[in-house]
């Protein structure tokens, strides 16, 4: 078990490892320097050579990234070419906000799907099951884009509940935050909800046809008990890894929803970034992406293994 | 080509199926004919007034610039349909090929293919793809080999989750005690028997990179302008919804039920194949 | 006579069909058991016995429904009792024991809530009583060690302990009824052994009603007084064991008594000829089920449904009755003779050793050995023999044949294939000439066969890859091989899944005679088939050998078909070898104690070797 655990460590370790160099090179390979790039083709003379002194953009590549890796690992992301604030200021805030975002939405949506996919199963192919199966197509299938542009126009332009566009500094308290999110939380969920929802409804069908949920009705156990005690833990352990794999590749829409509501976050940072060629700010923002997914699935792996008695004692042995 | 028919039937025998096909068939016919169609040219400016509503000469109204709202509809989704058919073929193409021979062959093979996977899909795609389109321009040719390779990674693991369900069945084993070469088991026994599962992931993935082209565009990645495309034409008139719905609504209404379209076709299609037991997840 | 405990009266099982046919899985069943009597349903697969078993507990599986008649238990029917009294009767007054306890056990609770969850449910102990009534519920059912046992989750058994968790939870609600659904399937022999003696402990001491459900006669005769045969979904003959074991009337019950390799019988088990029909394609014919095996049928028997009479003490349903009695049906053929084997040894297997953990490096560097699965096994094959290689799960068996096919890396040791073939490498390593002259066949069928391809594409790829032949040739070739498992040709346009498992099976070996062998590995092949195919394909094999002179490795849990079949024997036990020998000579005089345990582990069908005490034939 303890071996386990070592070995998942190491690899996420590896995992990031591997991902700083290829974020790395594949910056390098783009064409034109962080200077160029910032400074636009025409750039040349002085200011150009001022810029790529200032970033130590004349030494070779290998340095550059000893440079970056050792400095990360101290906990400097580096400097970005546009501002002159360092990195961890600005980007320190705005990961905050989008991890208070991300995880406002995994809290209220992976519960709720793990509800609905249950009864979906449960009531597989008749009414229930109809509905939320259909209602998570549109949901799934409908751009984030589109969910917030119309949660904009009938929560705030047309009933005026809620805030359409958020408007606070990035390192604005955490109150505040929390009540402005309603609206970008509640998109990201739709979407987060419909696919948990599925990969649910798929393993709990499996589930609810093996030989021991039939075994405990067998038993006289009573349908509750059946689905809670025995189907549902077997239907949501060999889906935990998945649920947290969809849920770091969703969190790919986050840039969309954040540039949405206009949310000071990380994803709009991104998207800022790359539209002004700040590349140093974009390798920085691209590995703490990376982080947080290797992160996200660690936690995974470990409830997995916890959860799991199968899993537990192979460990063991 | 007899089954493909037999396919196509059984996905037709279900309402939503029927909804599906009709959808997707409706989406491709136009994005082939539009230029002939439309009635205005994409980037005619009528002068007189922006923003107008629906009228006899122009049924969906006017944008911003005074553009003919149902012309840039009709044109607006050709750019996105090349791209992603192109990008899935490429990514269903590369990925089931390593997914098969990382399943099938197993061992440090398939170690070595699942840890790259891993580590692949740790890289924020959007960022990147952002990076890509940046850097290189957003020419057809640059997005569907970046869509091809990030959506490639995902079938992979579907594939190979595939794959893993064959490889212990006997027949299998059978033709490489019988001496066949790995590409032979890999193309006569392995393919047939995750085709189906294979052919509805596809779909399934190709709904998904039309999801995230039109996220592309909407964030101006996506195609350059004056070039009609709903994602874009979403973004650019979505702070004007309020007061002018047509140039917001009548994009949405295409992409959306495109991609309805596309995914109750994959859903029918799983189910007339029987493999409705799929995960069906993103990766 | 008191009232019985379970009656069933014309009960049909099934669903409708596309056109609102009714499609019968169980049809028109009539039966009644008393309080303490044991039961027995013997039948193949699909013949509808775990159906009618499920559905004295109400149960009916997906899809599926009564169609007609009645139930009742203690005078009450449980299709239609409300649901808080179906859970009160359900592991209550009746309990299941399931086929695969494995699977049955929930993986993610410890053994103890699982057991606790009974005594819950179906006892008025105060929870302060429930652990230790289970540790004496499991010292019931002889678990060792029932303390730690009820802290470990399922999958920390062994099989035979999850037999025996499963029965201590049925027991838990003392029932009156214990429904068994083919508990020792799947086990190996020497814990079936005690799996069976335990059952029949317990329906000695507690005096618990039984219906027991089996493929296996010779199980069934050793727990139940009692005995049913069922075919096509309904219940053909059923009596007393003693009397229907000794003068069985039924066709189907002779041809099925006839169809069992037994031990120290010198003759070849008689198969019956044909496959039972599916329920779909059954359809609602009117006819009895057995009329396209039967050597009796007439035209009535097609015609009409036979009305069940009482003849000889039982209860029967055949047209012909007097027909059967009187006739000799089933006359059990000769055995075959071996051909006089040739002295030269086709296959020398010397001193193997396999292990199924990959080499490594830091191992090496440590300097450990690999686990072996198989140590030191040295045996020999002479053309044209048949050699049998038994053993239980675990014993190595499957391993070694694995490895002579080149799918398992051996660890040391030396294969060779007439004198000059050199086998100890895998598939990749070896010329194609060579790989042609091994075949393999696998045990279940319906995985063997890829299931995309038509039969004539199967048998046309081995011919492709070892022979150039015209495509003409190559057509009448594969007729031929068709021909020589006697299959139709029109078969050649079939897919697998259009055929029956002893079908299945016979393609199987036709693609391994299309290389035109000189050893064919035959892996547990008959062990998936119901036991009147089994006898055919058993037939077959010998025919093949007589006409070929090709040899035979037949790896196989069951003795009794080993000493029909083979020539020589290898008992394996933990990768090593116990005996080897002559069969004759094996089976007669077993020297090694492990082979004599094997031996008595196996259950025979034979009524005058058990003493009767109480048996009643009972009639309804
Ligand atoms: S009824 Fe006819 S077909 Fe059926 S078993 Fe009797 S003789 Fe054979």
């Amino acid at each position: 078990m303890l071996r386990l655990i070592a070995r998942r460590l190491i690899f996420a370790v590896v995992t990031l490892w591997v991902v700083s160099m290829v974020v790395f090179s594949a910056i390098e390979l783009l064409p034109g320097d962080a200077c160029q790039a910032f400074l636009g083709q025409m750039a040349q003379g002085k200011r150009l050579e001022n810029c790529r002194t200032e970033h130590n953009l004349n030494a070779p590549a290998y340095v550059r990234y000893a440079d970056w890796a050792l400095g990360l690992s101290a906990g400097d992301l580096g400097k970005s070419i546009k501002r002159s604030k360092p990195l961890e200021d600005i980007i320190g805030p705005r990961f905050r906000n989008t991890v208070i975002l991300g995880m406002t939405a995994a809290l209220v949506g992976i519960p709720l799907a793990i509800l609905l996919g249950a009864l979906a199963a449960l009531y597989r192919d008749r009414r229930p099951d109809l509905w939320i199966s259909f209602i998570a197509i549109f949901c799934m299938t409908v751009p984030e884009f589109i969910t917030g542009t119309l949660l904009i126009s009938f929560f705030s332009v047309w009933l005026g509940w809620l805030p359409g566009i958020v408007i606070m500094r990035a390192d604005a308290p955490l109150l505040d935050v929390l009540s402005k999110i309603v609206l970008p939380v509640m998109t990201l969920t739709l979407v987060m909800v419909a696919h948990i929802m599925r990969m649910v409804r798929t393993s709990m069908i499996d589930v609810l046809a093996s030989d021991f949920v039939m075994m405990s009705q067998l038993k006289g156990v009573s349908r509750l008990r059946q689905v809670l005690m025995h189907a549902l833990p077997n239907a949501l352990l060999p889906t935990i890894n998945l649920i947290a794999l969809n849920i770091a590749w969703l969190m790919g829409g986050v840039l969309v929803v954040e540039v949405v509501f206009n949310y000071p976050g990380i994803g709009r940072l991104s998207v800022n970034a790359i539209s002004d060629r700040d590349f140093p700010l974009v390798q920085a923002i691209a590995l703490l992406m990376a982080s947080l997914y290797v992160g996200l699935n660690l936690i995974a792996d470990l409830l997995a293994l916890l959860l799991n008695p199968k899993l537990r004692s192979r460990g063991v042995g | 080509m007899g089954a493909m028919v037999d396919i196509l039937k059984g996905v037709m025998a279900t309402r939503s199926g029927k909804i599906g096909v009709v959808l997707v068939t409706f989406h491709l016919v136009l994005a082939l004919v539009a230029p002939w169609l439309v009635p205005f040219d994409f980037d005619a400016q009528s002068a007189v007034i922006d923003h107008a509503g629906p009228s006899l000469a122009h049924w969906a109204g006017l944008d911003i610039l005074g553009r003919d709202v149902l012309t840039r509809t009709m044109l607006g989704g050709r750019e996105a349909l090349l791209v992603t058919l192109f990008g899935t073929g490429l990514a269903v193409i590369w990925g089931s090929f390593f997914g098969v021979l990382a399943g099938y062959l197993g061992g440090r093979v398939d170690d070595l293919i699942m840890r790259s996977v891993d580590i692949f899909l740790a890289i924020p795609w959007m960022i990147f793809l952002l990076l890509v389109i940046a850097s290189f321009g957003n020419a057809p040719m640059v997005m569907i080999l970046t869509l091809g390779f990030f959506y490639g990674i995902g079938v992979v693991r579907m594939a190979r989750a595939a794959t893993l369900e064959v490889v212990v069945k006997d027949y299998v084993l059978a033709a490489k005690a019988r001496g066949e070469s790995t590409l032979s088991i890999m193309a006569n026994e392995i393919l047939p028997n995750v085709r189906d599962v294979l052919m509805v992931e596809s779909a399934m993935r190709w709904s998904w990179m039309l999801l995230a082209f039109s996220a592309l565009s909407f964030l101006g990645f996506g195609v350059t302008p004056p070039t009609p495309d709903w994602g874009l034409m979403i973004a650019n008139s979505r702070i004007y919804l309020a007061l002018a719905p047509w140039p917001v609504l009548m994009p949405m209404i295409a992409l959306s039920s495109l991609i309805i379209g596309i995914n109750l076709t994959a859903d029918a299609l799983a189910k007339s194949l029987g493999v409705d037991k799929t995960t069906r997840a993103l990766v | 006579m008191t009232a019985p405990l379970l009656t069933i009266e014309n009960l049909s099982i099934g669903f409708r069909g596309p056109d609102d046919q009714p499609v019968f899985i169980v049809r028109e069943v009539n039966m009644s058991l008393a309080a303490g009597e044991t039961l027995g349903l013997v039948g193949e697969s699909g013949c509808g016995k775990s159906s009618l078993l499920l559905a004295m507990m109400g149960y009916y599986k997906p899809g599926l429904g009564r169609l007609s008649g009645s139930l009742s238990y203690d005078g009450e029917d449980p299709g239609l009792i409300s649901s808080h009294q179906l859970q009160a009767l359900r592991g209550g007054g009746m309990a299941l024991i399931p086929q695969n306890a494995g699977q049955a056990l929930t993986p993610t609770l410890r053994i103890k809530a699982q057991m606790i969850e009974v005594l819950r449910l179906h006892s008025d102990l105060a929870p302060s009583a429930w652990h230790p009534r289970c540790i004496e519920l499991f010292e019931r059912v002889k678990l060792p060690a029932p303390e730690q046992m009820l802290k470990r989750y399922p999958h920390e058994l062994s099989g035979g302990q999850q037999q025996r968790v499963a029965i201590a939870m049925a027991l838990a609600g003392e029932p009156n009824l214990l429904l068994l659904d083919e508990p020792t399937t799947g086990l190996d022999v020497t814990t079936q052994v005690e799996v069976l003696a335990l059952l029949q402990e317990i329906c000695r001491d507690l005096g618990t009603a039984m219906v027991y459900v089996s493929h296996d006669i010779q199980v069934i005769q050793k727990v139940c007084n009692q005995i049913a045969i069922m075919y096509a979904g309904e219940i053909v003959e059923m009596g007393s064991r003693a009397t229907l074991l000794a003068a069985p009337v039924h066709p189907y019950t002779q041809g099925l008594l006839a169809s069992i390799p037994r031990l120290h019988q010198q003759t070849l088990p008689r198969p019956i000829a044909g496959e039972m029909l599916q329920p779909v394609h059954r359809g609602s014919s009117v006819g009895c089920g057995y009329a396209n095996r039967c050597l009796l049928a007439t035209d009535q028997c097609q015609a009409t449904s036979p009305a069940p009479r009482v003849v000889m003490d039982r209860w029967v349903k055949c047209h012909e009755v007097e027909a059967a009695v009187a006739g000799e049906l089933i006359r059990p053929a000769q055995k075959l003779l071996a051909p006089a084997l040739g002295e030269n040894l086709l296959l020398a297997v010397e001193d193997l050793s396999v292990s199924y953990q990959r080499p490594s490096l830091v191992r090496a560097l440590l300097g450990h050995k690999p686990l072996a699965t198989v140590q030191g096994v040295t045996f020999g094959i002479r053309q044209g023999e048949i050699l049998g290689l038994v053993g239980e799960s675990g014993s190595g068996k499957s391993t070694i044949l694995k490895t002579i096919a080149g799918l398992q890396r051996s660890l040391s040791g030396r294969i060779t294939l007439s004198g000059t073939d050199d086998l100890a490498g895998p598939v990749e390593s070896r010329a194609r000439g060579c790989l042609r002259k091994v075949q393999l066949v696998f045990q279940n069928p319906d995985a063997s066969l890829n299931p995309r391809k038509t039969i004539g594409e199967i048998l046309r790829r081995p011919l492709e890859l070892y022979f150039e032949l015209a495509p003409t040739v190559m057509n009448d070739e594969v007729d031929a091989l068709l021909h020589r498992v006697n299959l139709p040709e029109s078969y050649k346009g079939r897919f697998p899944g259009q055929l029956s498992g002893g079908e299945k099976q016979r393609v199987a070996i036709a693609r391994a005679l299309a290389a035109k062998p000189e050893l064919i590995l035959c892996d547990e092949i008959t062990s998936a088939l119901d036991v009147s195919v089994q006898a055919a394909i058993l037939k077959l094999l010998l025919d093949l050998r007589a006409d070929s002179g090709v040899s035979l490795l037949f790896v196989s849990h069951d003795l009794a078909v080993v000493e029909t079949l083979c020539d020589s024997v290898l008992v394996l036990e933990g990768g090593e070898v116990r005996e080897a020998g002559l069969c004759a000579e094996v089976f007669k005089n077993p020297q090694h104690a492990y082979t004599q345990a094997l031996m008595k582990a196996v259950p025979i069908a034979d009524p005058r070797k058990r003493k009767d005490e109480n048996d009643v034939v009972h009639i309804t």
